[in-house]
């Protein structure tokens, strides 16, 4: 079953093709890695998929369900969420409550209740603190909860990025370099984490990495991309022997 | 007792804390008015600590939770002046009843400044960039100069209404209520020091409330990381124009106590120097900090009092005052100060040790 269709998808920027006639199909469940060198248009990619640029061409669905155009917010709703490769988290505020802003939509009632702590704001608040130290655990940054997330160390942050981003409940996850950064050792058991998050939550994913062999040793099939274009697209064995794969990555 | 106190959330026993300290503050200045300790001057300034808090803590509402700029916090608080005190003016002979008139120019102070900063909201906030700032700085100096001249009189033909001066021809049972840049002269003096204290702490409680709520959330999510924000789903419009127009409804609310405490109630007090005075109360108080509003506007408000035998060098002296407690305020050493002596840590020190010596007996 096809959880993301995109078809022929392109941007510029003034004259720079960032995106040119991107298309993939990406199945439930799936693991997809796209790789690319800097610039290649990977994060801009991202910026399409979630509605932060508008396509100049093409189509996108997700589940189904054409989501071309929509905004931002609409996109989450229907359920993609994603990370960022330049960390962007809710700096003031605690790591508990980065991944309740990621409950926002699931776990709803009205400002009033809020304000007047009606019956509905505890118990609401109580099962989003439940949900959020569930969702924390995965990471190892239960113990973190109350901490400001701006002074976390730099690995945690990224993932309570994806914790963050996990809350959503998306159907499709796009994590964009979150291995950035890290040291190996580190890199090692965030890969182990990214593949219990799959089984765990159900969910569909596409991660951008800088390191093609790390992107070989988890990811299902692998886009490559340069300048903006296709340069192969497939299983992990076939891309990483294409003399143009090679040659694009020698040549870096 | 203590069992119950330990199950309360954390920001459940703050709140508790911080109205505590407001009411013990409030018994004690009058037991102290009741002895007769207490000068005339800081009689008068009982109700002005409570207005300057309401509008301290809501503006922080908008600069420091939601972060974005206003410059023109004294508009709202005007409209809610001007509104209330036109319906308790005009009303004073049909409505006897001192609470049920303040209770509905509270309503219609704070509705009428509602009404402004969703306007003001729905414009300015749909756009990406900081206009705010600007348009409710606009907004502030309009309202203020339309009001200035309106003149609306009643008699028992009804209302009249005119722009200029001595166009009204009023009958002789006739009574002007807005007299242009007069203002409104002998609005029943409804509000007190206690009514203010009541509405600081309603007003303290719906802030706090709101900011440790799911919509507190979203609003600090969109002020800490727009782009992030949105990527979680979070309806940035939506919680922008919310907190903004629940920021402008309490300097209405703050108007109203403010015009049915003076005799003469002028358009003109409400300009641009305000509004600046209340973004002075919110920063150096802490963006966000909203006990740190309510203190710093106290602060500010009995400093220039107590600076007047300086005359002409006041406001220099004023300035370089607020400077000082700037750098002191939020210098490392002060801040850890603040941290190893905050009343929490003390209260609950308080209670582990009543605990023990419960647990010895
Ligand atoms: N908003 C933008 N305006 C102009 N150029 C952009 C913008 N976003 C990306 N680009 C350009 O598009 C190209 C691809 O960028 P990006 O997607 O960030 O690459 P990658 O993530 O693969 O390193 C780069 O040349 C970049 O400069
Ligand atoms: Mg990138």
């Amino acid at each position: 079953m096809e959880m993301l269709s995109v078809k022929n998808i392109g941007i510029s920027f003034g004259g720079l093709h960032a995106v040119d006639s991107f298309s993939i199909t990406i199945n439930k469940g799936e693991l997809y890695g796209l790789i690319g060198p800097n610039g290649a248009g990977k994060t801009t990619v991202f910026n399409l998929l979630t509605g932060v640029y508008k396509p100049d061409m093409g189509q996108i669905f997700l589940d189904g369900k054409n989501i071309t155009g929509l905004s931002t917010i609409e996109i989450n709703k229907a359920g993609i969420a994603r990370t960022f490769q330049n960390i962007r988290l809710f700096k003031n505020m605690s790591v508990l409550d980065n991944v309740k802003c990621g409950l926002h939509n699931n776990n709803k009632y009205s400002s009033l209740a809020g304000i007047l702590r009606l019956p509905s704001y505890f118990k609401k608040e109580k099962d989003m603190t439940k949900q959020a130290y569930a969702i924390l655990k995965v990471f190892d940054l239960d113990k973190d909860a109350k901490i400001l997330s701006a002074n976390l160390p730099y690995g945690k942050q990224r993932k309570l990025e994806i914790a963050r981003a996990l809350a959503t409940d998306p159907k499709l996850l796009l994590l964009d370099e979150p291995a950035a950064g890290m040291n190996p050792s580190e890199t090692e058991e965030l890969m182990d984490t990214i593949r219990l998050v799959r089984e765990k939550y159900d969910v569909t994913i596409l991660l951008i990495e800088h390191d093609m062999k790390l992107v070989a040793g988890i990811c299902e099939k692998i886009f490559v991309l340069n300048f903006g274009i296709e340069l192969a697209n497939g299983l992990p064995q076939d891309v990483l022997n294409n003399p143009e794969v090679i040659k694009a990555y020698l040549g870096e | 007792m203590i069992g119950v106190w330990n199950k309360l959330n954390k920001s459940t026993r703050t709140n508790f804390i911080t109205i505590g300290v407001i009411i013990l503050i409030y018994v004690l200045c009058q037991v102290m008015v009741a002895a007769g300790l207490m000068t005339f001057l800081m009689k008068g300034l009982l109700i002005q600590f409570c207005y300057y808090a309401i509008l301290a803590v809501s503006l922080n509402l908008t600069v420091g939770i939601l972060g974005e700029l206003s410059l023109g916090h004294a508009g709202f608080m005007c409209v809610g002046a001007f509104a209330s005190a036109f319906f308790s003016k005009s009303m004073i002979d049909v409505i006897e009843n001192n609470f049920i008139r303040f209770s509905l120019a509270i309503i219609i102070g704070a509705l009428s400044a509602a009404v402004f900063g969703v306007i003001i909201g729905v414009v300015v906030l749909r756009v990406r960039g900081d206009y705010l700032a600007i348009v409710t700085l606009a907004f502030g100096e309009i309202i203020k100069n339309v009001i200035n001249v309106m003149h609306i009189g009643l008699d028992s033909r009804g209302f009249h209404f005119s722009m200029e001066v001595g166009k009204l021809e009023l009958l002789e049972d006739g009574e002007m209520i807005i007299d242009g840049a007069q203002g409104i002269i002998g609005t029943p003096r409804d509000s007190n020091f206690t009514i203010g204290v009541i509405f600081l702490i309603i007003t303290y409680l719906i802030v706090t409330n709101l900011v440790n709520s799911r919509s507190g959330r979203a609003i600090m999510a969109i002020r800490d990381n727009r782009i992030a924000a949105e990527s979680v789903g979070i309806d940035i419009t939506k919680y922008k124009i919310l907190a903004f127009t629940i920021s402008a409804t309490l300097a209405g609310v703050a108007g109203v106590i403010y015009s049915h405490n003076i005799t003469t109630l002028e358009a003109g007090r409400f300009g641009y120097n305000m509004s600046i005075m209340i973004l002075v109360f919110v920063v150096l108080g802490g963006m966000g900090n909203i006990r740190g509003s309510m203190i710093a506007a106290v602060i500010l408000t009995l400093l220039p009092e107590y600076l007047r035998f300086l005359k002409n060098y006041r406001m220099l002296i004023y300035a370089i005052v607020l400077i000082v407690m700037m750098i002191f305020n939020w210098s490392p050493a002060c801040i850890n100060w603040r941290k190893r002596h905050s009343l929490k840590d003390f209260m609950n020190q308080l209670m582990k040790r009543f605990i023990k010596s419960k647990k010895e007996a």
